[in-house]
């Protein structure tokens, strides 16, 4: 009885351990392949049969990536846009979301209505690149700093946050003549870090892989993010890909190759992302997130 | 009424300066939401007065209000003989339709891994199936086109080498599979995320219903299909229904990445054709028109399925 009962059930185990593996290799996977094709040489590369180790090893890309003009530039925007975004976002968005949850600010309910209404509204591509244009966003670093400054899923989570939060800290400080300002900053801002921290790691990835602000409204290449070089190289590669049959594997001076240069790039740009991933998890089990679905 | 007694009793002095608090708090808190109202009026609502572009011949740089007006032209051109429209709004309901067929695909994950006991295990599973949502679409072609291209891609390379293809295959390229194609690339960047948020439902169910079911005998499939699935029916229904409201809204970065002179046809979706009109032709007030429409229709259909979520569950969703 007890056998018949564990035996379909052992099975079912194995098969869906076996199943998930395979998922996670599907998933993982990838990046491996592009970590170790980056850290092969080059030339050895190309002639293909990379699995599971690189052939031989050679930093060449990644060196050559270096002397390449505007990679170390693009970097660097990408990475200020993701810490000066994040910090603009996290400072405005809590403090509105803050003021709103006060029962004495006028129109609250009406300015949080329309501020989650964002959510759904779309003006549409034409309307919102005149818009940014006029306001002089274009070829302007603003342009990926200011949109961003309050986002209505983050003013979600942040307010259902505060709400939450026990109110005799909030009414002890007020009693000892502490101005809501005040409040906010020394009371209110520690108590959300938690918080905080899911919306900045939700942001700095958010403004890590933003791509479209940077292609529609900022085509001077000093503004240029690394994503968008990315793209740059690989459209290079899909001309190549147009013409089917022809050899591309054309023999360069330089020891690098196109695939080789595209899968380290492919590898700069997601090496931030792998490493803030692992803060990320920690939230995944935490039911905060599924708050801001329902809504 | 104890705060009005107390207010009656202190003394004129203090009262004055309570109240001259409490006008300054007031102030306070206007200057602590105005600004960042404002904010998002200018960057979300502002561009709505852009929609009137849609109704005059528009050139760059003259006023709006003194462009010619034109009515609705441009919504008639829009569906007139020889527009691609037709087209484009075949190839984004075809693609939401069948993005909408998958979404039950991270429920199903969800459930698997919570049959993973270990716990270790089942955290390693879904923080690395997970992994693909937080990159951007720009790095998911990268890995897709290494994958897939024809000369020295990983896949064709193993494919010839076991003798199952005499020549290359071009995914990228293949017209026929577009649509599946993109699906597929949709459900491998997003189902992992799905689960967690389904995981998290999955620990918002109540334990005792589980305990009674093992007192009664239910096998772990049993509890899964009795216990499980029906816990998960709110959530699903209501990702669902937001989907079925986003049917019209494509990605535009994915199919701008894997756009191609050859997939074209089949992959030009809502937001990418109001990219060509708009950014390409330079047709601003065609374009505009077109995302108009795009937006009433979705907006529409959004208001539907609120309305059927509140028949259903009692509250709505929006």
């Amino acid at each position: 009885m007890n056998l018949s009962r564990n035996l379909p059930q052992k099975l079912f185990d194995i098969g869906n351990h076996l199943f998930l593996m395979f998922l996670v290799l599907i998933c993982i996977y990838p990046f491996y392949y592009i970590f170790i094709y980056s850290i092969s040489i080059p030339t050895e590369a190309a002639k293909g049969g990379i699995y599971l180790v690189p052939k031989g090893f050679s930093l060449s890309n990644y060196l050559q990536l270096f002397k390449l003009n505007g990679i170390v530039h693009a970097f660097f925007i990408s990475a200020s846009r993701a810490v000066l975004g994040t910090a603009v976002t996290l400072f405005c968005t809590s403090m509105f979301a803050y003021a709103l949850t006060k029962s004495t600010l006028k129109y609250r309910k009406l300015m949080y209505r329309v501020t989650l209404s964002t959510m759904y509204i779309n003006a549409g591509l034409i309307p919102w690149y005149i818009t940014m244009k006029t306001l002089g966003l274009k070829d302007n670093f603003l342009l990926y700093i200011l949109p961003s400054a309050i986002i209505a899923f983050f003013l979600i989570l942040i307010k259902t946050y505060i709400e939450q939060l026990p109110s005799s800290l909030e009414e002890s400080a007020m009693m000892d003549g502490g101005g809501v300002f005040q409040i906010y900053i020394q009371i209110i801002l520690p108590l959300c870090v938690p918080v905080l921290g899911v919306v900045a790691i939700f942001s700095t990835v958010n403004q890590w892989n933003t791509w479209q602000d940077n292609f529609f409204l900022a085509g001077s290449p000093n503004l240029q993010t690394l994503q968008l070089l990315l793209l740059s190289y690989l459209t290079d590669q899909t001309s190549n890909l147009m013409a089917i049959g022809t050899n591309i594997s054309k023999v360069t001076v330089v020891e690098v190759t196109p695939s080789s240069i595209r899968m380290t790039i492919t590898m700069i740009v997601t090496l931030p992302i792998l490493f803030v991933y692992p803060l990320f998890q920690r939230f995944f089990t935490s039911g905060m997130l599924l708050g801001a679905v329902k809504g | 009424m104890d705060i009005v007694h107390n207010q009656t009793r202190a003394n004129p002095a203090t009262c004055i300066i309570k109240m001259k608090r409490k006008t300054k708090t007031g102030l306070v808190l206007w200057l602590m939401s105005i600004p960042f109202f404002v904010f998002v009026m200018i960057f979300y609502f502002v561009p709505l007065l852009g929609w009137s572009m849609a109704f005059v011949r528009y050139i760059p740089g003259v006023p709006i209000f003194e462009s010619h007006f034109v009515g609705f032209k441009y919504f008639k051109a829009m569906f007139s003989y020889g527009s691609d429209l037709p087209r484009v709004i075949a190839n984004t309901l075809a693609m939401g339709f069948l993005s909408i067929l998958s979404a039950p695909l991270p429920m199903v994950l969800a459930i698997l891994l919570s049959e993973v006991k270990r716990l270790k295990i089942k955290k390693f599973i879904q923080t690395t199936v997970a992994l693909p949502n937080f990159i951007s679409m720009i790095i998911v072609y990268s890995i897709f086109f290494s994958f897939l291209s024809v000369d020295g891609g990983f896949i064709n390379d193993i494919l010839l080498k076991l003798n199952l293809i005499d020549k290359p295959t071009n995914l990228l390229a293949n017209e026929g599979a577009t649509w599946y194609f993109q699906t597929f690339v949709g459900i491998w960047k997003g189902v992992g995320w799905g689960a967690i948020i389904y995981l998290g439902a999955i620990t918002a169910i109540d334990p005792q219903l589980y305990d009674a079911a093992n007192v009664d005998g239910a096998s772990r499939f049993r509890q899964a299909l009795h216990v499980t699935l029906p816990g998960l029916m709110p959530t699903f229904c209501v990702l669902l229904l937001l989907g079925v409201g986003n049917l019209l809204s494509s990605n535009f970065e994915q199919v701008y990445v894997f756009h191609n002179a050859i997939v074209h046809n089949k992959i030009e979706t809502l937001d990418y054709y109001t990219y060509r009109i708009g950014l390409v032709n330079f047709d601003f007030s065609l374009s505009t028109a077109i995302g108009v429409f795009k937006s009433v229709t979705s907006l529409t259909l959004l208001f539907l399925v609120n309305l059927i979520i509140k028949k259903i569950n009692g509250h709505s969703i929006i």
